[in-house]
């Protein structure tokens, strides 16, 4: 399942932080940053509840870039 | 500017008028350590919260940390202006990246500005403004002059001439009838129509196009990949190049030239690498480039699906068309009247009332050319002879309009055609009256779009159709294209595609363009594949990855312009970005160039390296 959503991020190596950091999320199957667009493309692995995996998604990407936002 | 940026503006200016009150005073020791430090603050305190955060969530390669680091740095060695100046330029650097991207981003997205608003639904007589969201299919909508078409559907009452320049880039405007089929997103300019909707909102051209240029950056291109992977592994390596060059030289000197080791020297020139360590400039400005890119198309009538295509269509060699749709117009027209005996108005008007009752395209064909509105009660006995034409009175008079079967049938002497097409031969009272030419008519700008893909260095331009060969090479010749390979089954158009792409080498891709109908498996098996007048046309906005709007062949070569321009940008920017970088990195460790230095071809490579960016914007002249 795919699911995209809004974020906010000033630099854009800090959105390939991001990326990085929500590809490495346990229940995330690929992510995709548009740092152009400002949207996050999050594709989840089967049986995972988007919902709760993208609470851990925002918990990384905060670790990594303290200033980003993902309007969920 | 939002009040982020302009937050951040005043206190670039405060900050920078306290740095040269803070230069001029003359003050020395502790006095000027504090009063440096409140410019310092002023402009830095948020890098520092920052970069303290960094270090909390063990991100030390973290920009915000190493700024923080070449500053403080640079502060404890007792060269304070360097150390606010660092702190404040890297924040001059950010500020304008963040409007220019700001800024860009508002620029394309008015380029793409074609979202309708509203949707005007006629209730007891009054407009009443809805969103097109909640219009059902089968509404009847209105849509008054100077208004966009918010949904596609057929035109129940009224004329008009529409604005499709938003979609297709082209400024002449279309005419549209009643029961024309128009599309959403166009500008109705002259008349109030009535549209009777066919499909919802979410479904409409408009949205479909939305959909794709909003997601089209999303799908990253080779350098993206490169560049991130470059940042990834720049920081880190510039860092431990830091660190070596504070330590080692010293050490060296110390032990094996007992020297004085100059930690100083050394310390500052490792903070000078610091300085310069941020990958700022190549990260913003690839997908800048890109984004720019696909924006200035889209304006044009060119939608690019991602900017791994946009990089593959620069590298295009060799274009295969279909024929019939992309470089005809896959409607057959008269193209000829020869060997008439009466006046060819005559021959057409004949030809033209003889098959009226028929609804093949050949008759449609002859009646468009006649023009004029048919009266049925003028002909009678109407006799159809299948495979060979028709027979009729036509005011009186026996008229035979059919192929050469029928004037041998009829015993007719007949002159056949030496032009390649469908023939209609006329017999008026048992006389022969002349023959006319039908064809598929070349498209307007065919042959220049050949020409002009030659010109951009294509090598080899081939033609697929399942047309017969005569008509193929024909129209082959006529256009100047290099091969061509007829009587093709659509299974065997993949088939070819594929021999041609086993037979090129890695390097050079091949471009199929169809217009979508019945080509969807080649447009997918080419390297990339451009689907033409692809207005309305949802199969083709999915098959492929370039889409154009309308159905010019010109916009093959535009759009191959465009591709190479925005590449060509993207690699200015990557030569350029880590060239300045690389010598800037050299010329610290020998002690050339100081921070200041490093701080300003730091920022001045990514604001050159923006502005080019958006340089790719600009494709018109192309």
């Amino acid at each position: 399942m795919k699911k995209t959503y809004k974020i906010d991020v000033d630099c854009a190596n800090c959105a390939n932080k991001m990326e990085e950091a929500a590809k490495n999320t346990a229940g995330v199957k690929d992510a995709t940053v548009n740092f152009m667009m400002l949207k996050m493309i999050v594709e989840f692995e089967d049986g995972q509840d988007p919902k709760s995996v993208m609470q851990d998604v925002l918990k990384n990407c905060k670790k990594v870039e303290d200033d980003c936002e993902i309007f969920l | 500017m939002n009040k982020k940026q302009k937050k951040v503006l005043i206190r670039v200016i405060v900050a920078s008028v306290l740095l040269i009150l803070c230069a001029v005073l003359p003050t020395t020791g502790y006095v000027r350590f504090a009063t440096f430090m409140v410019p310092y603050l002023v402009i830095g305190y948020d890098i520092l919260k920052k970069a303290w955060k960094g270090i909390l969530n063990k991100q030390v390669f973290d920009e915000n940390f190493l700024m923080a680091v070449a500053t403080v740095g640079a502060i404890l060695l007792g060269e304070y202006p360097e150390g606010v100046a660092v702190m404040l330029f890297y924040q001059i650097g950010e500020l304008f990246q963040s409007y220019a991207v700001g800024k860009s981003r508002r620029n394309i997205s008015e380029l793409m500005d074609i979202r309708p608003d509203y949707a005007n639904i006629e209730v007891d007589g009054k407009l009443e403004q809805v969103d097109p969201d909640e219009v059902e299919v089968g509404t009847i909508i209105v849509v008054q002059p100077g208004e966009k078409i918010p949904i596609d559907g057929v035109i129940e009452e009224g004329n008009t001439t529409l604005n499709t320049s938003a979609l297709t880039g082209e400024s002449v405007p279309r005419d549209a009838r009643e029961g024309d089929e128009v599309i959403s997103g166009c500008i109705n300019m002259s008349g109030l129509i009535k549209v009777k909707t066919t499909k919802e909102f979410g479904e409409s051209t408009v949205s479909k196009i939305l959909d794709l240029v909003e997601n089209s950056s999303s799908k990253k291109s080779r350098s993206e990949n490169f560049i991130s992977k470059f940042a990834k592994y720049y920081t880190p390596a510039v860092c431990y190049g830091a660190l070596a060059l504070a330590i080692l030289p010293p050490l060296a000197r110390m032990l094996f030239l007992s020297a004085a080791p100059e930690w100083s020297v050394w310390i500052y020139r490792a903070l000078t690498f610091l300085v310069i360590s941020c990958p700022c400039a190549l990260v913003i400005s690839i997908p800048l480039s890109f984004f720019a890119g696909i924006g200035g198309a889209s304006h044009e009538g060119v939608l690019v699906k991602g900017s791994n295509y946009l990089e593959t269509l620069s590298q295009t060699k060799y274009v295969v068309f279909d024929k019939t749709g992309t470089m005809t117009q896959g409607v057959f027209e008269v193209a000829g009247i020869h060997h008439n005996t009466i006046s060819q108005e005559d021959v057409l008007k004949y030809a033209a009332l003889a098959e009226c009752a028929s609804s093949h395209p050949i008759s449609k064909s002859l009646q468009r050319a006649y023009g004029k509105l048919i009266d049925r009660s003028r002909v009678t006995d109407i006799e159809e002879i299948s495979g060979n034409g028709v027979t009729a009175k036509v005011d009186g008079k026996n008229v035979a309009a059919g192929n050469a079967k029928l004037m041998e049938r009829l015993g007719v002497d007949y002159i056949d055609c030496h032009s390649v097409g469908t023939i209609v031969h006329v017999a008026v009272d048992g006389k022969y009256a002349g023959h006319i030419l039908i064809c598929d008519m070349i498209k307007p700008h065919a042959k220049e779009a050949i020409q002009a893909l030659r010109k951009s260095g294509i090598k080899k331009t081939i033609m697929l159709t399942g047309d017969s060969k005569r008509i193929a090479d024909q129209v082959a010749a006529d256009l100047g294209i290099d091969e061509v390979y007829s009587e093709l089954l659509p299974g065997d158009k993949v088939s070819k595609v594929e021999e041609l792409l086993a037979a090129k080498t890695e390097k050079e891709k091949l471009a199929f363009v169809g217009d979508g109908i019945n080509d969807a498996p080649v447009l997918s098996r080419a390297d990339i594949g451009i689907a033409m007048g692809a207005l309305g046309s949802d199969a083709a906005i999915e098959a492929a990855d370039i889409v154009l709007m309308d159905d010019d062949p010109l916009k093959i070569s535009k759009a191959i312009h465009i591709s190479r321009k925005c590449i060509h940008i993207v690699y200015e920017n990557i030569y350029f970005a880590i060239g300045i970088k690389v010598l800037f990195l050299l010329l610290g460790a020998i002690g050339i160039a100081n921070m200041w230095m490093a701080i300003f071809a730091d920022v001045g490579v990514m604001i050159l390296a923006v502005l080019n960016a958006i340089r790719a914007l600009f494709v018109k002249n192309l």
